[in-house]
This record gives structure tokens, C-alpha cells and sequence, in this order.
């Protein structure tokens, strides 16, 4: 494909659908733009906390809100990775306590948006996932073991982003939207139909980084999906004290895109939300932000004690929410799982065993791999300081002849 | 009944019904008195909640700071004893914290925040940069930005990646910024008072593999030795300490490195070697004076810090002592620094982070005669 030879002036062409994308959900469904773009009245929500399919009236859909349910495959392939994922979250938490992982920010009652934010995705789309989204990298393919890399302390990540259209699981808050932002402008100069879902939490709308890549998306009208889960906590500090905005979904509108809302503990509404914001991005309607209502089980990681600023009842609240049980019952009462669900635990067993395999064993680490990727070739100072740390290392090994 | 908060000038002789009462709370709380074993997060600690008593117009904010105290408690209880308007949660955004804290710094306040962890401070970069460090030179010094921004920096606790960055060289490089680091229990709380009460903004730079660490420390006494000090207007402020005296060489350290240098220094001395170490607490302004004189005495030197070593705090530290003592030196001043490569993962630190090993063996390098 080729690129356009003036890259300093994207034509009007390219920038009108921006425009287009409203005015023909405008036309379609007889709402204003501003109705199209702010989200629905109430968030999307399709099988409620007791596993029963919702009336379609109580759905939270209206004109221009409307989401058909996904196909039951689809739910299958979903409820499968809900118990993998659920499985992953607590080995993780295990293996951190018995100290074999350095840090574990477990997803664990988060599973739906991982899940979602995965299997929304085609095969040529990329992800790009924060430090909580392990089970949603694990989703899109990625190697257990590889995924837990950054956790497991022996190196920054475990797996090659291009290989897998994965970014690198990002810490620094919200930066990662960016790169988002970029691999979808390069995705469009190059004539690719990619679109990019952009991982962050509630806390991280606050960042500066969070308003430009919002707005780099939307002028440049680029296929992102900002996929924010609300778990209603960034460490200790509750959405109220983050943001007073009707909801994080509302602040679409202030960039000229739509936003939605979803039962981020519902798999079902969770698909049927993302998958059209995926059609519709592709299509080329420009970036859309989805909030998905969730919540953090446990404390931000291991090193941290939520009994500090948060009461156990809230807790309770939300363990009656499960996504995985409701998806169970649902499953269960539809008769879709039959045996299936003995196939997927045993399934969950062993990725967990994987786990442990692989995170149990000391692992051997190279120090002078320290200085190999630095740059593309290591400079002369590199290459001085390697040696030395060689010339240290072989006198350890030997400390009766020093080689000096 | 919300408590208003007086600015420094209102306060004077007319202290708030917040601070009364945080008065009272805190003599309630008044620790045992003689030395304790305290450590260095306790200390960092008391001499916030000294400082807000003393002054009103001392405010506290950051991210996760008020109820939870702080990922590393250093503001544990400030909520609690001086309210919601003195210690509190801002949405999370850096910049925002840095830049609102410039802003209620112009209008009467002291503002302390808390940066969660170094390399979380960059989104306020700019601000430290383009704002706090020149709005004094910028307006003639009109405006004065009596502010201190916390920074738990450097490696050695196992973290994984962007929780480890030494970070204090794009601060010191960074004119108009004062740039302090303590290395004991002590100083921190001596430190931190000093940067509160400083007209200038500070950077406070606190090595976080520190904050457990313990020593016997009467704070009683440091609290009436710094009430003197503000009575005399004396202050030990920018000022370098002899850790351990020593007559044959110098080691030069700050921060995080002062413990290794020391460790170093205990096992030169069963080799018969006597190392005088130098902990430089203040990086701006330089100590200049005590560092010199102590480089001039023994004849040698090296430096140590767990920053890279290129283009740094400890490159300058050679070039400064080079300039003032070079007839005075046997052999070239040798560093022990961090590797010039990112901050490695938790299982691969301790090869970076300069230990007594690779601190002896640069003393070895010093061109001894025998
Ligand atoms: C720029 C930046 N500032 C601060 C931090 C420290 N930090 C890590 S996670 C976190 C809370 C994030 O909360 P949220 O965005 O809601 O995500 P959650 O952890 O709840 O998934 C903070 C403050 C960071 N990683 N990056
Ligand atoms: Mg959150």
C-alpha cells in the first residue's frame, strides 16, 4: 500500500466522515448528534447478576444505542476464557504469595471486560493493555508464562508486541493511548483496515495523556476504542474524588465521539457493545470510548491493604455481581455447556499448571544480556561497562586468581 | 464548622481552630521521650505533621495520600489530625498536582506533594521545568515558590520497571530547583523541615530502599533543635556531613549510596585502609567546602551513585572537585555508578546498583605507591 507523499495535509476527503458518521446515525435513527454521541441513558446490560437474559426493554438500548446479541459461539469462546481467566488471576495472587512473582495487579472480578476486550478483536487488530490486563494479553494469544514476564521479575515484558499485536503491558498511566492513537494513524496512512483498542482504568481518565489521545483520535478521526474499566477505586482513591462527570462515558461528547456504558461484570452486553463499536470503527466512523462498570475485588496488589479506605460490604456488594457465575447460569440454562464445563476447567487446570511450571523455577538470568539491547548495537561505553561486569562476574566465579 | 485555612502572613499570632486542634491531637500523640528506634518513613512523617502545625498555611497533597497515608505511609494520620483541606487526594494527574501546588504557592500557601514514585513524576515535568524552577528569575523574584515536591527515587526494593529510576540528575541539571536527598533518620526529618520552610522550591528526593531503615533518633530534640535554629536563623541547609572520618581516601555519596559507601568504608578499615565518607545531602546548592576539604586531606576520591553514571550528578561532583583540588589529587577521581541502561528488572538489580565490591575496587584503582 502506499502512502500519501504529503502527509502534512490530510485531505478533506479523509476528514470529513467525521461529520458523515454522525449526521448519518442522525438520519438513520432520528436522534440529534448529541444524543448519538452522549451515551445511553443507562448503561447497556443484557444477563443480569442471576444468569437470566434481560427483557429487551430493560436492556438500557435506545435509537442509535442498539445492540443485537452476540452469537452463542461466541459466548462459548467468552465463557471459556472467563474461567481460564478467573483461574490465571488466582494463581497469580498464589504464586505472589508464596514469593515465586514479584507483583501481581490481579483482574479478578474484571474477567467480562478482559475477556470482551480481547475477543472483540480480529486478527489484525492490535490491544493495548495496562499492567491489570494480563488475562485480556493471555486472550489475544499471548503465552501465559511470556504474558507474566514483567511479573515474574527477570525482564520489562515477556513477548514481542508486533508478533502478537499486543503492546507492552503499560504502567506509566494512560501513556499507552497514545501509541494507540499512532498505530492507528500509521494503520490508515498505510491503508490498513486496523482498528486499536485502548486499555486504561478509572483513576487514569485523569491524566493529561488521557484527554490527548482522546482528541488526537477524534480530529484525526482514527479506528480506536478507548476501553476504560471503571473499578470504581484507583489505588485508595474512589471515582468521586476522580471526576465528577455524569459518567466517563459522557466525556466522549467533549470530543466530538460516542460514548456508551456497559455492565462491565456482563460478558454478553460487554461483547454486543464492543463488537459494534469494532464494526463501526472499522467502518470508519472515528474512535468511541466505552465505560464498562466493574470493580476491583481485591486490593490494587499485593502490596497494598484495602481495609485501609474501603468497607467490606461494598465488596460483598459486588461478589454477588460475578461475571463468571451469572455466565454459568445463563450457559446452564440455555443448555450450551453440557459437559463443556468439566473440558474448560480442566482447560483452567492446566494454564495454571503452566504457571507454576513456569514461574516456579528459578530462572536463570544472563547479566550480560544487561547491555545487549540498549541500542540496536551497543556503543563503545556499553561495551566497556559489559566487560567489566564480565571481569567481575569471572572473578567471582574464581576468586583464588584474580583475572585483572 | 470547616476549618479555613490561614495563610502564612494571616497566621501569624492567629492560629486556626484546625491547627488548635491538630496541636492538641498531636501533643496526645507525643512519642516516648530519649532516643527510639525509628525509621526513616516515622521521621519523614513527624516532620510533615510538625511542619503543618507550625504552619497553617502547609499543605499536604498527592495521590493516595490522605486516607491510605501514602503508598509508603510517609502521610499516615495527616488527614486524620489536620482535616481534608490541609492533607488530601487530588484526581490522578501529575501535572495537575505540581501545577496547582505553583498556583497556591503564588497565594500564600506551602504547598508538600507527594510524587508516588519517580518515574510517575515525569508527566509534571514541565511544569518543574518551565515553571517551578523559574518563576522567581522570571519576575525578578516578585513571586517566590515556597514549595516542596516529595520524590521516592532509586532502586534496590525489588520493583518492577518505572518504580526504580534515580532521577535527581534532570532536577539538578534544572537551574533554580534545590535538590536535597537524606540518608538517615536524622536528616530526613531535619531535611524535610528545612525544604518546608525554604523560599525556594525544593525537590525532595528520598531513597526509597530507606524508608524501613531504623535508627536511634531522639525527635524531641530534633524538633527543639530545629525550633533554635529558625530563632538564631541558622540552619545546617545545604550543608555535606563526614559520615565517617577517614585520613587515606574519600568516598563521595548521596541518597541511597551513603549505607553502601559506609558498608565499604567498614570493610576497607579491616584491610587496614581508612576511608572518610562524605554524605553530600544537599546536590543543590553543592557543597562545595566540606567535600573539598575532606578530597584535599586524603589526596584521593571516588564517587558513588546509583544514577548512570553519563551526564550526571556524580560526573559533576568529579568535574567540581577536579577543578578545586586537582594539585592536591594522587590519582585520577574513579565513580561507581549505575550501568548507562535502563533500570533493570527486580531478578537483575543487584548487578546494577553499585555495592562494596565494585566501591573497593575502584579504591584499589586509586594509584596507591605500595
Ligand atoms: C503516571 C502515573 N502516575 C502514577 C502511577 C501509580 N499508579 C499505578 S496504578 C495507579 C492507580 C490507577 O488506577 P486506575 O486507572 O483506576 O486503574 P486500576 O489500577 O484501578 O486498574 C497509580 C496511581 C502510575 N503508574 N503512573
Ligand atoms: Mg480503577
Amino acid at each position: 500500500m502506499t502512502i500519501s507523499a504529503d502527509h502534512s495535509a490530510p485531505d478533506r476527503a479523509q476528514r470529513l466522515p467525521a461529520e458523515d458518521a454522525v449526521s448519518e446515525a442522525v438520519r438513520k435513527f432520528g436522534i440529534t448528534a448529541e444524543d448519538y454521541m452522549l451515551p445511553a441513558h443507562h448503561q447497556i446490560e443484557m444477563v443480569g447478576p442471576d444468569g437470566r437474559l434481560k427483557a429487551e426493554s430493560e436492556q438500557g438500548t435506545e435509537p442509535g444505542h442498539e445492540y443485537p446479541l452476540p452469537a452463542d459461539e461466541e459466548l462459548l469462546a467468552a465463557y471459556e476464557q472467563l474461567v481460564v481467566g478467573r483461574r490465571v488471576n488466582d494463581q497469580n495472587s498464589a504464586l505472589v504469595r508464596q514469593g515465586r512473582m514479584a507483583v501481581y495487579p490481579s483482574s479478578h472480578g474484571q474477567e467480562a471486560c478482559q475477556v470482551a476486550a480481547a475477543l472483540c478483536l480480529s486478527a489484525g487488530d492490535w490491544i493495548f493493555p495496562t499492567y491489570r490486563d494480563a488475562v485480556a494479553v493471555m486472550a489475544r494469544g499471548v503465552d501465559p508464562v511470556e504474558a507474566m514476564t514483567i511479573f515474574r521479575g527477570d525482564w520489562h515484558s515477556g513477548y514481542d508486541p508486533a508478533k502478537h499485536k499486543v503492546g507492552i503491558q503499560c504502567t506509566p498511566l494512560t501513556t499507552q493511548l497514545l501509541h494507540a492513537v499512532g498505530v492507528a494513524h500509521a494503520a490508515k496512512l498505510r491503508g490498513e483496515d486496523t482498528v486499536v483498542l485502548a486499555m486504561c482504568g478509572d483513576g487514569a481518565t485523569s491524566e493529561g495523556d488521557f484527554h490527548e489521545a482522546l482528541n488526537f483520535a477524534a480530529v484525526f478521526h482514527l479506528p480506536v476504542i478507548f476501553f476504560v474499566q471503571n473499578n470504581k477505586y484507583a489505588i485508595s482513591v474512589p471515582l468521586s474524588q476522580q471526576s465528577v462527570a455524569p459518567s466517563l462515558a459522557h466525556k466522549a461528547v467533549g470530543y466530538g465521539m460516542a460514548g456508551e456504558r456497559v455492565d462491565g461484570n456482563d460478558v454478553v452486553a460487554l461483547l454486543a457493545v464492543l463488537d459494534r463499536a469494532v464494526k463501526l470503527a472499522r467502518d470508519g466512523s472515528g474512535p468511541l470510548l466505552v465505560e464498562a462498570n466493574t470493580y476491583r475485588m481485591q486490593a490494587h496488589t499485593n502490596a497494598d491493604d484495602a481495609s485501609r479506605y474501603r468497607p467490606d460490604g461494598e465488596v460483598a456488594e459486588w461478589l454477588a455481581k460475578d461475571p463468571i457465575s451469572r455466565m454459568k447460569t445463563y450457559l446452564t440454562d440455555r443448555g450450551l455447556l453440557d459437559d463443556g464445563d468439566a473440558r474448560i476447567a480442566a482447560k483452567a487446570e492446566a494454564v495454571a499448571t503452566q504457571l507454576r511450571e513456569g514461574l516456579s523455577e528459578d530462572v536463570p538470568v544472563d547479566p550480560l544480556e544487561l547491555f545487549r539491547h540498549v541500542f540496536s548495537a551497543p556503543t563503545p561505553q556499553l561495551k566497556e561497562q559489559s566487560a567489566m561486569l564480565a571481569d567481575e562476574l569471572a572473578r567471582e566465579a574464581s576468586p583464588e586468581e584474580p583475572t585483572k | 464548622m470547616s476549618p479555613t485555612v490561614t495563610t502564612s502572613s494571616e497566621a501569624n499570632g492567629n492560629v486556626s481552630a484546625a491547627t488548635a486542634r491538630a496541636a492538641a491531637s498531636a501533643a496526645a500523640v507525643q512519642e516516648a521521650t530519649g532516643p527510639q528506634a525509628i525509621t526513616m518513613a516515622k521521621a519523614l512523617n513527624t516532620a510533615l505533621a510538625d511542619a503543618m502545625q507550625a504552619d497553617p498555611s502547609v499543605l499536604v497533597f498527592g495521590e493516595d495520600v490522605g486516607m491510605l497515608g501514602g503508598v509508603f505511609r510517609i502521610t499516615d494520620g495527616l488527614t486524620k489530625t489536620f482535616g481534608q483541606q490541609r492533607c488530601f487526594d487530588t484526581p490522578l494527574a501529575e501535572s495537575g498536582i505540581v501545577g496547582m501546588a505553583v498556583g497556591m504557592a503564588m497565594n500564600g500557601m506551602r504547598p508538600v506533594v507527594e510524587m508516588q514514585f519517580d518515574a510517575f513524576a515525569y508527566p509534571a515535568f514541565q511544569q518543574i521545568v518551565s515553571h517551578v524552577a523559574k518563576m522567581h528569575n522570571r519576575t525578578k523574584g516578585a513571586l517566590k515558590l515556597p514549595m516542596v515536591i516529595r520524590v521516592p527515587y532509586a532502586g534496590g526494593i525489588g520493583g518492577v520497571e518505572h518504580h526504580c529510576d534515580s532521577s535527581e540528575s534532570y532536577y539538578a541539571h534544572t537551574a533554580g530547583l534545590k535538590v536535597f536527598t537524606p540518608a538517615t533518620v536524622a536528616d530526613a526529618y531535619r531535611m524535610l523541615r528545612e525544604a518546608i520552610d525554604s523560599d525556594d522550591p525544593v525537590m525532595f528526593m528520598e531513597p526509597k530502599k530507606l524508608y524501613w531503615s531504623k535508627d536511634l533518633v531522639d525527635l524531641a530534640d530534633l524538633r527543639a533543635q530545629h525550633a533554635a535554629n529558625a530563632d538564631s536563623g541558622t540552619s545546617s541547609e545545604g550543608k555535606a556531613a563526614v559520615a565517617r572520618p577517614g585520613t587515606d581516601a574519600t568516598l563521595i555519596a548521596y541518597g541511597p549510596s551513603v549505607p553502601t559507601a559506609l558498608a565499604a568504608a567498614a570493610a576497607a578499615a579491616e584491610e587496614g585502609r581508612s576511608l572518610e565518607v562524605i554524605d553530600v545531602r544537599s546536590i543543590v546548592p553543592f557543597d562545595d567546602e566540606t567535600v573539598c576539604a575532606s578530597v584535599r586531606k586524603t589526596g584521593r576520591a571516588v564517587v558513588i551513585a546509583e544514577a548512570h553514571g553519563f551526564a550526571s550528578v556524580s560526573s559533576e561532583i568529579v568535574a567540581r572537585v577536579q577543578e578545586r583540588c586537582f594539585h592536591y589529587l594522587a590519582a585520577p577521581i574513579r565513580r561507581v555508578t549505575g550501568f548507562d541502561i535502563p533500570y533493570p528488572a527486580p531478578k537483575l538489580e543487584h548487578y546494577y546498583l553499585p555495592g562494596v565490591d565494585r566501591i573497593l575496587d575502584a579504591v584499589d584503582d586509586l594509584q596507591w605507591e605500595n
